[in-house]
Order: structure tokens, then C-alpha cells, then sequence
């Protein structure tokens, strides 16, 4: 009270801000979009030295950098300049691509092309970002959304390619299997940590491993194998259950971005405006307190993992009822479920936070393709990348030291991001 | 602040008292003003600093590592290493110093034994030998006597008076009237941040109150002689066992009538938190039956009871009470969140929900910027009036409250109090458990006393304070 007293009166002194001065000010704040952006800054600037030391060429010019600095700084400077520039042509746009059309010599698709592989590589990391970020704000911590999002992409197949349906209807069938084999999957250590208390993150963590191992399984059994291969692939999904593409058949952009566009308005809605929400959230900061409140501290843990689940598990249908591939294999899902968890706490558990820290994620996947065959430079740089990011968000203490921002809300991120522990 | 000086910081919560002590102990910077130690200037950046200037400070809610030894913790952050050799504890030197101070002060303390074994009042002593440990000569105590039972607090009475003969001085923080008149030397009311007032302990009780809130107050509850109506709650041979599995009570036998308060008087720990969660259906009944309105309600979920008409405020309200990152609004609707009007249909009606908050944060007096800020901004006195609103705001057969008013300031025991009243004589049954005698005496109808488990008796009002406190301590009077 003391010093809001002598705030209070210190207030009228200070000169009036422009509306630029108070912009500015409001940027240098430490919220969280400006530590955020401040966070990819940073692993961009690490992300570049480790270019340049992985480069042999550039190197060997810094053995003779006393002589003739500025060779070494040149090619240091173009090396990670021509990657950054081909991250960027490979997720946003070339501008080449769009000089060729706008002069009438390339067709439209090459100038949509990166943003259709950005949003096809964001899709299923939006689904398994909120089913991390949704067991997160209920207080569990989902570390098994690769396990249901695998168990969600064996279901989705099996409807895919046993069941014959008409079109739309098939389709369906194939996302809802889907999301009930997520369900499936996390409704078990929602059950036991419900029941027995037995912890979430233990628990998750074991059922991907069976999960991954029954898929490696079921792949090669009669009937799901594809009989014209000798390899561990399933037969291809039927047409009839796949998503339909949105920019034409050349483009792999598909209509599951806009199902993940709704999704996150569906997650955002039951978490801020339904009474299940309400409980989860409830549940999430103080379970005492909710129990007494007579709000059932089991119930709702059992139904936020059987959701969490179900989200992860729609992220793994997409896999093959997508454009990514159309049939089981043991890598099908590749690393979406764990890459949900960094989607997760890049977005701040909030669910538009989420889609978006997706769309940073799958815009670098789609960039590092690109950076790869352009500028030959590893796609395990981009993996770099996504670490780095989110070593820099988890800790807003250190940014805020680096930019020496001033002490806001950072601060507050920080533990609650350390709470589901 | 005079050598051997006892001077006690009185204010409400919110009033600045804690902000000022935490500016004094390092962990807040000022923004203007010095602070003298021996008439010279120092700068205090931390609480190393504050020690080294010779000021100690026990906090509000302990600093202690509950499995460590009472050695252990007070060796904590200036730990004692043999020869001089890094990594190597002095347990043995730890051990000697804390006797030493213990004997020297009186202030008995087992070295050995763990800190989450041992009771409030003993943990308070161990911060209290902790700071003394360091040297210091200014301990501040910040509201040392909020957790302590009556017989605790006159223990720690006694020793705050064997510093001050030894010469420590000590900042003594709190709200509780009694206290300060009993002990202090000097009193200075703070209120929003200022100071309002220096008093002797010759003021009257009403003079430091009105200093504190800014208006007059009335300590003593009115109520009206009012006939009680038929039973509504009937408690037959309830027994329930605390977390350990031990039998935390032993067989209760009591009933509550319609528009009286019956008071559960006793020390802390015998048996009245496991008696009122398990009412309230948050703990399993052994053996018993409990019935609410002619309904066997033992079994029920908490939320059936809470439908049935119950109004519950639970004695730990930062844990049991409020969800601390939710809204005023949130909190005013934790348990009725998905009833009509607020929810329906898995549905949240915001805009009734903060109607109806708006409505009650002016009909409860709850200060708080909006009902769109995070509950734990708002004082505890504050936080309380929020969970008496929400469980006072529906129609109620039955209110508990266990511990109402603890850690809260002046002017909301009164508000909340008079609720209590108004309850009462709306024909509400009201259970009220309180550790504080002059709560139970001044608001109840009836007194029950319980003691290890047990009702030994149930006692008018106006039974002499002596009797009933040994009652509480487990003396049974014979009859004749």
C-alpha cells in the first residue's frame, strides 16, 4: 500500500507519452508476444552461428581471419543468409515464384506451394498442441499424446481401409475412430490417476511405448499388411476417407487445417465458456478447493485425458486421412505428439496460442524441407531451432536479462508453466 | 524503536503493515524514504543485509523445510561446516547453538526432532530461534498469533517478554486488540499506508479499533434473545478418522437447531476440521449417522450436501475456499457454477455470472477493484467476505463455518459476524467452529466443547470463560 500511495502521486509529474513513445514502451514491456518473438530472434541469431561453424568452406576462411577478416565475415553472412532466406521461400513465399506469375511465365501453384506445405505440416500439431495444452490447464501433464496419437492413427486407418463406406460418410467414420482411439488411450491414466492416484507423466509415458509397439505390430498382421509389399506399410486408405485437398491436387494443404481451425474454437469455448471448463480449470489451479466446492476432482480428471486424448488422437488421423501419407507405417506420426508438448508451451496453454505456436512449428518443418535440398544445410538445424525456442520461452527470465526488459508479466510464465510438475 | 522496546504494528489487512516489515527485512525495495538503524542510514537490498544490521524477522506463514530438524532448519542459509571444510555439516555445533539459545531465552525446542511433526506453535518457536540465532536485536513478528491456540499465543506472550527483558527489541504486527494491550509498549496504527495514530496500551479496545478502520466499530456482537425452532442437523455417534488413519473423532453426539448457533469450542487438532468435512461428505463416515432436515445425509458426495442446503465456509480458505488464480466472479460461483441462472446444460452464462457478482461484491462490501480481478490480489479479509457471500447467497438450512475469521481484519470479523447473526435469525441452523473463546462466546447460543474427539459438555453462553477453558483442556468438573 505504501508504494501505490507514492506511485499515485508521482504519476501527474511524468511528461505525456506520444502515442509512438507509448507504443515502443508497450513493445519493451516483457509480455508475453514480445518475449516470444524476442525467443525465435534469439535461436535464429544461435541457429546462425551454428550454421556457419557447421560450414567446413566458412570455417576454413576464419583460419586466416587476421589476414583478410572480411572474407570469413562475407561468407559467414551469405552462408546464413542464403539459409534463412530459403527457410523463409519454403514456408512464406518466393518471391521468384510470384515474379513468374504476376509476368505470366510460372502458374499460381508455386507461389502457394510453401504456405500449403507450412499449413499441412501445422495441422496435426494444432491437435496435439491442445490436447497437451488442455491436460495442462485441467493440471495433468499429457506426455502421452504420441501414444494416443498413434493409437487415434491405427483406428483411423483400420476405418480407412476394412470398412467400406459411401464418401463423407466414411470419412467421418475414419476421424471419429480417430479421436476414439486417443479417447481410448487417455482415458486409461486418467482411470488410474483417478483411482489410484498413479501418476499422469509415468503412466503416459509407458503407454507410448506399447502404443508405438502394437502399431509396429499391427501393421504386418493379415489383412491390415499391403499384400503387394514385402515391407512393414498397411494398405492405402480408401479415397472415400480421405480429406479433400483445398488447392487442387498438385498443393497437399488439405480440409483438416480448417477441422483444426475449429477444433481450437471448440477447445477455446469448453475451456472459458462450459461448466466442464469451468471444473477443469477449477480442478487445474486448486483441486481442494474444488473438491469442497463439490466439484468431482476424479471425474474430471478421468473426462480432461479422455478429451486430451481424443484431440491427439484426431492429430494422428490426420496422418493418413490427410495428405502426409495414406497408409500405416511404423514412423507414420513421426514425432507429433512430442512436438505437441514444445506446440503446447510455446503457446502459453492457451488454445489460439496454440494453433499459432503450430503454425511457427510447421512453417519451420516446411522451411527446413527447403533449407535442406537448397541450401544443404541439415534438417536437424530446424529441430535446433524448435528447441531453442522453447528453451528461451520456458525460461522469460533469461530473455528478459538478454533484452533487458522491463519486469512484467514474464515473470508469472514462467511458474506457471512449472506447475504441472 | 528503543532497545527492549515491545511495538506492536496495528492495522487491517491491506493496510500496509506486512509491505512496510518486508521493506525493513530486504525483501522490497523503497521507492523514497530511508530507514536508520542507530540513528545511521542503511540500505537494505536483501534479507542478508537486514541481518547483517541486526534485524531478524518471523514471517506470517513459516520459512521451514518440513522434513528437516529443527537443527537442521535453523542452521538453514548459514549453514555450520566442520573444519572449516566445505560440504562437511556441523550437525553437533547446529545442535549446541540451538540449545544454547533455547535455554537462554526459554524458549524450549527438541534440536532432533522434525518439523512437520511438530505442532503450529512449536514451528513458530524454531523461527523464532532461528532469527535469534543470527544475532539479532530487532526480531519482527509478522502476525505471529494468527495460527496459535489461546494457550499457545500466551506462551508466546511469555517469551516475547524474556527478549524484551534480555533487551531485544520487537516489532509486533498484527490485528488482534487483546494482544497488543497486553504486551505492547508502544502502538502505531497504520492505515492505507500511513500511519494514522501512536497509542499507549491505555487506549481502550474501541479507540485502537476506530483508529484502524477509520470509523467506529462495534467489537461486541448484538443479538436478540431469539426461541430456536425444531432440529435441523442430528449428529448420533459419528466416527471419523483423520488422514493418518487415526480416529479423529470418537463417537459425537450433538444436534443444531433452527435459527440458533451452536459454538464448537476447542483447541486446535481435537477433532472439529475431521467433524465438519465429514457433514460435509469431503471425509468417509465409520460410524454414525448424521441428519440434515429429516434426511440421512452421511455418504452423500459434497456436492449433494452443499444442494441440500448447506452453506460451508472451510477453516483453510486459501487451500479449501477459493481457487486463487480464478476471478472474484469464479469464486463467487465455485459450487453453483452449473445451476441455473449461471450454467445450464454444460453451458456458462457469463453475463449472469457477473451480474449476480457485481450484486454481491456491494451487498458482501468485498473491496476489490473489479470482479474481473484474480481473487488472491484482494486481502484475506477480503478473500473471506468472497466465500461468506457465495455461501451465504442461496437459501440455507444449515451454515458452517469453521474458523470464519481467522487471519482477518477488524472491520470484516464485524461484517462477517453480523452475516452469522443475520443467518441465525433468518432460522438458518448455524455450526460454528472457531479456536477463538471470544468468537464462540460472543455469537453462540450453545456451547459444545470438544476435546480429543469428544463433546465433554455443551455449555450456555454465559458460562465463566475459566470453566470452559478448562473444559478445553480436557478437565471435567465433577457433577454435585
Amino acid at each position: 500500500m505504501t508504494t501505490t500511495a507514492t506511485e499515485e502521486k508521482k504519476a501527474p509529474e511524468q511528461p505525456k507519452e506520444s502515442f509512438a513513445q507509448a507504443f515502443l514502451h508497450g513493445l519493451w514491456a516483457a509480455n508475453t508476444v514480445t518475449v516470444t518473438i524476442l525467443a525465435v530472434v534469439l535461436a535464429l541469431v544461435i541457429g546462425g552461428i551454428l550454421i556457419v561453424v557447421s560450414d567446413p568452406d566458412v570455417m576454413a576462411k576464419y583460419g586466416y581471419f587476421t589476414a583478410r577478416p572480411g572474407d570469413a565475415l562475407g561468407s559467414s553472412w551469405e552462408v546464413v543468409g542464403d539459409a534463412y532466406a530459403s527457410l523463409f521461400k519454403g514456408s512464406v513465399v518466393d518471391p521468384a515464384a510470384v515474379s513468374a506469375w504476376i509476368s505470366g511465365e510460372g502458374g499460381w501453384e508455386r507461389v502457394f506451394a510453401p504456405i500449403s506445405e507450412t499449413l499441412t505440416y501445422t495441422t496435426p500439431l494444432v491437435f496435439t498442441g491442445l490436447s497437451v495444452a488442455l491436460a495442462f490447464r485441467g493440471g495433468l501433464f499429457n506426455i502421452g499424446a504420441q501414444g494416443q496419437a498413434i493409437v487415434g492413427v491405427i483406428l483411423a486407418a483400420l476405418a480407412g481401409f476394412l470398412i467400406p463406406l459411401p464418401p463423407v460418410v466414411h470419412l467421418v467414420v475414419a476421424l471419429l475412430a480417430g479421436a476414439l482411439g486417443g479417447a481410448i488411450w487417455g482415458f486409461i491414466p486418467g482411470f488410474l490417476k483417478a483411482r489410484t492416484g498413479a501418476h499422469e507423466v509415468i503412466n503416459t509415458i509407458m503407454l507410448n511405448y506399447v502404443a508405438l509397439y502394437f502399431l509396429t505390430w499391427i501393421i504386418v498382421q493379415k489383412g491390415v499388411q499391403n499384400p503387394d509389399r514385402t515391407d512393414a506399410i498397411s494398405k492405402p486408405v480408401d479415397s472415400s476417407a480421405q480429406l479433400p485437398r483445398l488447392l487442387g491436387d498438385n498443393l497437399r494443404v488439405h480440409a483438416g487445417i480448417i477441422l483444426a481451425v475449429l477444433v481450437t474454437w471448440g477447445v477455446a469455448w469448453l475451456l472459458n465458456r462450459s461448466t466442464l471448463g469451468f471444473e477443469l480449470r477449477a480442478v487445474g489451479n486448486n483441486p481442494d478447493a474444488s473438491r469442497t466446492a463439490g466439484i468431482s476432482v476424479t471425474a474430471t480428471y478421468v473426462s480432461v485425458m479422455v478429451i486430451a486424448g481424443a484431440l491427439a488422437g484426431l492429430g494422428g488421423a490426420n496422418m493418413v486421412v490427410g495428405s502426409t501419407a495414406d497408409a500405416l507405417t511404423p514412423l507414420v506420426v513421426a514425432q507429433i505428439g512430442f512436438d505437441g508438448i514444445l506446440v503446447a508451451l510455446l503457446g502459453r496453454v492457451k488454445p489460439w496460442g496454440v494453433a499459432l505456436a503450430a503454425l511457427l512449428f510447421g512453417a519451420l518443418r516446411a522451411g527446413g524441407n527447403t533449407m535442406q535440398s537448397v541450401s544443404s544445410i541439415s534438417l536437424e538445424l530446424v529441430t535446433v531451432l524448435q528447441a531453442l525456442i522453447v528453451i528461451f520461452i520456458a525460461a522469460p527470465a533469461l530473455v528478459k536479462a538478454i533484452f533487458r526488459l522491463r519486469a512484467a508479466r514474464a515473470a508469472r510464465l514462467s511458474t506457471s508453466l512449472a506447475k504441472g510438475w | 524503536m528503543e532497545p527492549g522496546e515491545i511495538h506492536a504494528l496495528l492495522g487491517e489487512n491491506g493496510a500496509g503493515k506486512s509491505t512496510l516489515m518486508n521493506v525493513l527485512y530486504g525483501l522490497l525495495q523503497p521507492d523514497e524514504g530511508e530507514i536508520l538503524v542507530d540513528d545511521e542510514p542503511v540500505q537494505i537490498r536483501s534479507p542478508r543485509d537486514a541481518i547483517n544490521a541486526g534485524i531478524g524477522m518471523v514471517h506470517q506463514h513459516f520459512m521451514l523445510v518440513p522434513v528437516f530438524t529443527v537443527a537442521e532448519n535453523v542452521m538453514l542459509g548459514a549453514e555450520k561446516v566442520r573444519g572449516g571444510i566445505a560440504g562437511f555439516l556441523d550437525h553437533r555445533r547446529a545442535r549446541r547453538e540451538v540449545e544454547e539459545v533455547s535455554t537462554r531465552y526459554g524458549l524450549r525446542v527438541d534440536p532432533d526432532a522434525v518439523v512437520e511433526d511438530l505442532p503450529v506453535g512449536i514451528q513458530q518457536r524454531v523461527e523464532i530461534v532461528k532469527a535469534l540465532t543470527r544475532e539479532v536485536d530487532l526480531l519482527i513478528l509478522d502476525e505471529p498469533t494468527a495460527v496459535l491456540t489461546p494457550q499457545e499465543t500466551d506462551e508466546l506472550l511469555a517469551v516475547m517478554r524474556s527478549l524484551k527483558e534480555s533487551g531485544k527489541s520487537i516489532v509486533f504486527i498484527t490485528h488482534k486488540l487483546g494482544e497488543v494491550k497486553a504486551i505492547a509498549d508502544r502502538i502505531t496504527v497504520i492505515r492505507r499506508g500511513r500511519t494514522v495514530g501512536t497509542a499507549t496500551p491505555d487506549a481502550s479496545r474501541d479507540e485502537l479499533a476506530a483508529l484502524m478502520v477509520g470509523r467506529s466499530v462495534s467489537l461486541t456482537v448484538t443479538k436478540l434473545a431469539k426461541e430456536p425452532g425444531p432440529p435441523m442437523l442430528q449428529v448420533e455417534g459419528l466416527v471419523v478418522d483423520d488422514e493418518r488413519g487415526h480416529q479423529a473423532v470418537a463417537g459425537v453426539d450433538l444436534e443444531v437447531r433452527a435459527g440458533e448457533v451452536l459454538g464448537i469450542a476447542g483447541v486446535q487438532g481435537n477433532g472439529q476440521t475431521e467433524l465438519v468435512e465429514a457433514i460435509m461428505g469431503l471425509r468417509p463416515v465409520l460410524a454414525g449417522t448424521v441428519t440434515l432436515d429429516g434426511q440421512r445425509i452421511e455418504g452423500w458426495s459434497a456436492k449433494k450436501v452443499l444442494r441440500a442446503g448447506v452453506g460451508y465456509v472451510p477453516e483453510d480458505r486459501s487451500v479449501d475456499g477459493l481457487v486463487k488464480e480464478f476471478t472474484v466472479a469464479e469464486n463467487l460461483v465455485l459450487d453453483i457454477y452449473d445451476r441455473p441462472p449461471f450454467g445450464s446444460r454444460g453451458v456458462l452464462k457469463p453475463d449472469a455470472i457477473a451480474a449476480s457478482a457485481k450484486e454481491r461484491i456491494a451487498q458482501f462490501d468485498v473491496r476489490t477493484s473489479s470482479h474481473e480481478s484474480a481473487v488472491s490480489t484482494l486481502s484475506g479479509g477480503n478473500q473471506q467476505k468472497v466465500i461468506v457471500a457465495r455461501e451465504m447467497s442461496r437459501p440455507l438450512k444449515l451454515f458452517i463455518a469453521a474458523q470464519p475469521t481467522r487471519g482477518v481484519d477488524v472491520g470484516s470479523i464485524e461484517f462477517i459476524h453480523s452475516r452469522i447473526v443475520h443467518e441465525r435469525d433468518v432460522d438458518t441452523a448455524v455450526l460454528l467452529v472457531s479456536s477463538e473463546l471470544d468468537e464462540v462466546i460472543g455469537l453462540a447460543d450453545r456451547i459444545a466443547v470438544m476435546y480429543r474427539g469428544r463433546i465433554l459438555a455443551v455449555v450456555p453462553p454465559d458460562t465463566p470463560r475459566e470453566e470452559i477453558g478448562l473444559l478445553m483442556a480436557g478437565v471435567v468438573q465433577e457433577e454435585g
